[in-house]
């Protein structure tokens, strides 16, 4: 099982570098147009899309399938939307502008289309840099509310898509309708959350549950609840 | 209103320009022919390219510059008739079909018309022009057009002292233009204007071929307009209408984005698009790791042009 599993995961890794190995072929082959360089910046950065939406895709289909296998392809697909970003973004400073930093400055400031492609970048690169498991158990809650983040790099990579379109949207609107399903998802199990918490807990216990996190209370007390809770959990059949 | 032709000639007794300009070669290829036994193909094929290849140069025509390979700029052209993706578009814009084709010219001048391009060709002294083409997409290239002087040929119809602003219309085609044919996106057809004095200026010139042969299909043929300091969209293409107007028209992209395309959109670096910087062009033709080229204002032809705008505010009238 373990064995399977693990093929499956090289197998992905794998996989996910295709695209990569597409792109290096049809530069070999003088494949990419009369624009070379705007067609292998476009298409790093299409990529670093679409795996940004895998990795969003996850969780909804967890949940939709009850299938708990993905979670640990989450971690990989998001590795590889930043991944394709970041040979995105060194495309950007080496192939097309030969690290020309005064011209890439103007280019950044006059853009505003690349400053949310900048913001993108840096969410993903912080998310990219904090993914390790040791990462996630030093940060603890902050990891959560960090990688919560991920739905503002998506916001901010779909406008920064748009926004460089010189009006033609018939063809992109694909991109949108993907991030608004994802997003919607989200929004949909929280509201449902919500309002089920709302009607289940009852007040009293949740008055009960918060003073149980309460650090400052005394040793005395706490363990007076827990002697309750153990003798109220034993009576249950 | 009258609409003459000046066409004089019936159309069956004009022989094709094509076959024309290949005179020499047609005979001299029979010849061949007929010396060696070997078919004709070969040697025409050889010759293919050579049509227009002894037009002399223009006074404009800058020979310092390296014109980017014509493949690529076969293959990199914004046809949004046929469709919104270059590499479709240089595939259907095949379907046109640009023989035989008049030209209306209307509107403030004393001799309005319909004029065949043959007859227009006949009149105007063709001339090569190495200009430079920058896009508002922020690429450029260099393209050795073959055309004429769009004044002289305005002069023949004796533009009216009211004739301040000059409105092309490019050919309005559904049933082969894919994006007219849904209504998509831009106002169809194709509208483009210059003023007056920008229309007579000896650096526009009307573009029917490029590298000494009959132009590409997806670069504009027949008949386009080049304006080598303005921005490539103001560079209409396969232009069936030229009407003098006392009142600037509205354009097409200008229509479509008031505040991101204007009615001069001059090259100048100084001045973004809403979008996206100016500032710098990439060339077609120069390898990875090279750096992008600084655009010029004007494009590099402000010696020329610079004195039509004097006075004016360019961040404004962008």
């Amino acid at each position: 099982m373990v064995l399977r599993f693990n093929r499956l995961r090289s197998l992905t890794i794998v996989a996910c570098l295709i695209p990569l190995l597409w792109i290096l072929i049809d530069i070999a082959f003088n494949n990419l147009g009369s624009n070379p360089i705007q067609a292998l910046h476009i298409r790093l950065g299409d990529w670093s899309l679409r795996f940004l939406w895998l990795t969003l895709a996850v969780t909804p289909i967890q949940t939709m399938t009850k299938w708990r296998g993905m979670a640990n392809y989450r971690q990989l697909l998001g590795l590889y939307a930043f991944f394709y970003a970041t040979l995105h973004v060194l495309t950007y400073l080496l192939v097309d502008h030969a690290l020309i930093w005064r011209i890439i400055g103007i280019d950044i400031i006059e853009s505003t289309y690349i400053w949310f492609g900048v913001l993108a970048y840096i969410i993903v690169f912080l998310l990219a840099l904090s993914s390790p498991k040791w990462a996630k158990k030093r940060m603890g809650k902050t990891w959560k509310k960090l990688h919560r983040f991920i739905y503002i790099a998506a916001v901010a990579a779909i406008i920064h898509y748009y926004w460089q379109l010189k009006g033609n949207l018939a063809e992109p609107l694909f991109y949108l309708i993907i991030v608004v399903l994802l997003l919607g998802f989200r929004l949909a199990v929280w509201f449902k959350n919500y309002q089920f918490n709302k009607m289940m807990i009852p007040t009293g216990q949740r008055v009960l549950s918060v003073q149980a996190k309460q650090v400052v209370m005394p040793e005395s007390i706490r363990a007076r609840q827990a002697i309750l809770q153990k003798s109220r959990l034993k009576r249950k059949p | 209103m009258i609409i003459k032709t000046t066409k004089d000639i019936p159309a069956s007794e004009i022989t094709d320009p094509l076959v024309f300009n290949k005179r020499r070669q047609i005979i001299k290829a029979m010849l061949a022919a007929t010396l060696t036994g070997a078919g004709i193909s070969p040697v025409l094929a050889n010759n293919n390219e050579a049509i227009w290849a002894d037009v002399p140069k223009s006074d404009f025509s800058v020979d310092a510059l390296t014109p980017t390979p014509a493949e690529l700029i076969k293959n990199y052209t914004n046809y949004y008739e046929f469709s919104f993706n270059k590499k479709d578009a240089t595939v259907l814009a095949q379907n046109i079909t640009t023989d035989p084709w008049s030209i209306e010219i209307s509107g403030e001048v004393e001799k309005p018309g319909s004029y065949y391009l043959e007859d227009i060709l006949r009149q105007q002294t063709l001339q090569e022009s190495i200009y430079r083409f920058r896009c508002v997409e922020a690429w450029s290239m260099v393209v050795p057009w073959v055309g004429f002087s769009l004044g002289s040929l305005l002069k023949t119809v004796k533009p009216l002292s009211t004739a301040r602003f000059v409105k092309f219309t490019a050919t309005y085609q559904p049933e082969i233009m894919p994006k007219q044919h849904n209504h998509a996106m831009l106002e169809w057809p194709y509208v483009e204007s210059l003023r007056i004095d920008e229309a007579m200026h000896p650096l526009t010139i009307l573009a029917v071929g490029m590298y000494g042969d009959i132009l590409p299909k997806q670069n504009g043929a027949p008949l386009r307009l080049v304006v080598p300091w303005k921005y490539g969209f103001k560079s209409i293409k396969a232009i069936v209408k030229i009407e003098l107007l006392k009142r600037p028209p509205i354009t097409t992209w200008n229509k479509f984005a008031p505040h991101e395309y204007g009615f001069y959109s001059n090259v100048n670096p100084a001045v973004a698009h809403p979008r996206w910087s100016q500032n710098s062009e990439r060339q077609l033709g120069s390898g990875f790791f090279t750096p992008r080229r600084q655009t010029e204002l004007f494009n590099g032809y402000g010696e020329q042009v610079a004195s039509l705008y004097s006075g004016m505010d360019l961040r404004h009238f962008f």
